[in-house]
């Protein structure tokens, strides 16, 4: 046995050295968690200050500029300055569950990335229900918050609380239908499998609208841009956090920094294709594959931090009625229309044969079909949603008092 | 043993998760100053005293949101399964499908129609 190639052969290795197997797995497998675990922990602190300087160059801002070149030692020095803050803990609190919920917020992050598959030989666990797994794990963080705010004893935290979970549970769903179109276009549960499944055709082009609103869901999912309602400041002072500061907030912070990159990733993994870069190159050399994969996250991850900075917060009543009476609705038309376009394909004979599932051209005459069909019904939408408003422009134009000029003739 | 290697990495990752991050709280907790007072500890309300209990009564609103979230999220759960085998099935298996969620998206109009969805 040759023991080059040191992560996927540490167990065997360390028996041929003499050690008793059943420790050598638990070894093997144990430091594969550490390192699936910490990387996200790592690019988070370069994602704190990239945020810091993007947001502050969109607002004219310099942005940290002062710790090292850049502002680049920034993140450090604030580690360093909140490990040597206090952990007030207030005195109506409910000491166990208040010390949990920070942990837990970044643990439902830290989970999904169990099943994301980095490079093509290297992913921490191929789950045959990555798909699944996901939904449940994130919905960890809706427990995390409604922790922090039921045992702060704090009435704002505890509004703050009520809109967070309505938000979070009503976004699962559309995000939850969008995730259906990949796993029924890939026939598997497993982002390994998706992934390989666009290894010919990435799935943003069959389904651009199950992206889009996977996209604008998990945006809500991480409280941000237009949907950050769980920290409005103006009328809740901070939201369910209120009550937490010192290094138990920047966990909450960390955690939701994470949450919009991991978020990056997975819409990189379901629609663009994960490690897949250009002419199988990763295949050759695997750690390539997760360059692709951070680059192709980064671009999702700088649109949303776009969407966060350029547009401006939606009431409460607006945020809700976006989701039940828009995304959820597009999302099941969405998901009905792609299964049936993708049957008929099928039909038709237009589907790439057995065997040609990886090559590009045998995915374009699919591939035509669902984006038409896509677009199709995008624009169906518009003018749904368009007729609907100048219906109610109508409505209240006739009902306003105020006559106006030369209406009456 | 074979599966229990194979659910290993997830269930070494469930333990591991929490206690990572759990690891600078508890380094704070150690390294810095410890100074509680009352007024310090005291809930944050502007400023002014707590009237009243915490934990008071929220709006109908949020239970019937949480009620129509329920339906559709067990609707997910079995459509993931259809959403599966789907390109191994035939023509009828979309009929099902459409059948199916049209089923419970009568859940969705009748909410609608009964101004449940209304933000009051």
């Amino acid at each position: 046995m040759q023991c080059d190639n040191i992560i996927n052969t540490l167990a065997p290795c360390l028996v041929q050295s003499g050690w008793n197997g059943d420790l050598a797995n638990f070894i093997s497998i144990f430091l594969g968690v550490v390192l699936v675990a910490t990387f996200p922990l790592l690019v988070t602190i370069g994602l704190i200050w990239f945020e810091r300087k993007f947001a502050a160059r969109i607002q004219d801002r310099m942005g940290p500029n002062r710790v090292g070149p850049f502002g680049l030692l920034q993140p450090f020095a604030d580690v360093i300055k909140l490990l040597g803050k206090e952990n007030i803990t207030p005195a109506g609190a409910d000491k166990v569950i208040y010390n949990i919920a920070p942990p837990l917020m970044v643990m439902s992050v830290l989970l999904i990335w169990a099943v994301i598959p980095l490079t093509p030989i290297h992913v921490g666990m191929d789950l045959e229900i990555g798909a699944l797994y996901f939904v449940s794990v994130a919905s960890f963080g809706t427990l995390a918050v409604i922790f922090a705010s039921w045992s702060s004893n704090n009435k704002y935290a505890l509004l703050g609380a009520f809109r967070v979970v309505a938000q979070l549970i009503s976004y699962e769903i559309p995000l939850a239908f969008a995730l259906l179109v990949p796993v029924l276009l890939a026939g598997s549960m497993s982002l390994v499998d998706i992934t390989n499944a666009q290894a010919g055709m990435w799935f943003v082009f069959m389904a651009p609208l199950s992206a889009l609103l996977f996209f604008v869901s998990s945006q809500a999912e991480t409280g941000r841009g237009p949907f950050d309602l769980l920290e409005a400041e103006s009328e809740l002072v901070a939201g369910f956090n209120i009550e937490y500061s010192g290094m138990k907030f920047a966990l909450f912070f960390a955690g939701e920094f994470m949450h919009v990159f991991t978020n990056g990733v997975l819409m990189a993994v379901l629609f663009t294709g994960g490690y897949i870069g250009i002419g199988g190159i990763e295949n050759s050399i695997p750690l390539l594959g997760l360059v692709f994969l951070l680059l192709k996250a980064f671009v999702w991850y700088l649109l949303a931090l776009l969407v966060r900075n350029a547009l401006p917060r939606v009431r409460i009543d607006q945020l809700m009625n976006f989701n039940w009476k828009f995304l959820v609705p597009v999302s099941i038309v969405n998901l009905v229309m792609m299964a049936f376009l993708f049957k008929v394909v099928q039909e038709l004979g237009l589907a790439p044969a057995p065997g040609l599932e990886n090559d590009f051209v045998a995915n374009i005459p699919q591939t035509l079909v669902l984006f038409a069909g896509n677009v199709v019904l995008g624009l169906l939408i518009l003018s749904v949603v368009r007729q609907n408003f100048r219906r109610e422009r109508l409505e209240e134009s006739a009902k306003s008092a105020i006559v106006p000029v030369g209406a009456g003739d | 043993m074979e599966i229990l290697n194979q659910w290993a990495f997830i269930g070494i990752f469930f333990v591991l998760a929490p206690i990572l991050p759990a690891v600078p709280i508890i380094l704070a907790g150690v390294i810095s100053p410890k100074k509680p007072n009352a007024i310090k500890q005291s809930t944050y309300e502007c400023g002014v005293e707590t009237v009243g209990d915490t934990w008071v009564q929220f709006k109908m609103q949020y239970y019937l949101y949480g009620l129509i979230f329920l339906i559709f999220d067990v609707e997910m759960v079995f459509l993931f399964p259809w959403a599966l085998a789907y390109k191994q099935l035939d023509f009828a298996a979309f009929l099902a499908g459409l059948l199916f969620i049209f089923l419970l998206s009568d859940a969705l109009v009748y909410a609608w129609r009964k101004k449940v969805l209304e933000w009051v």
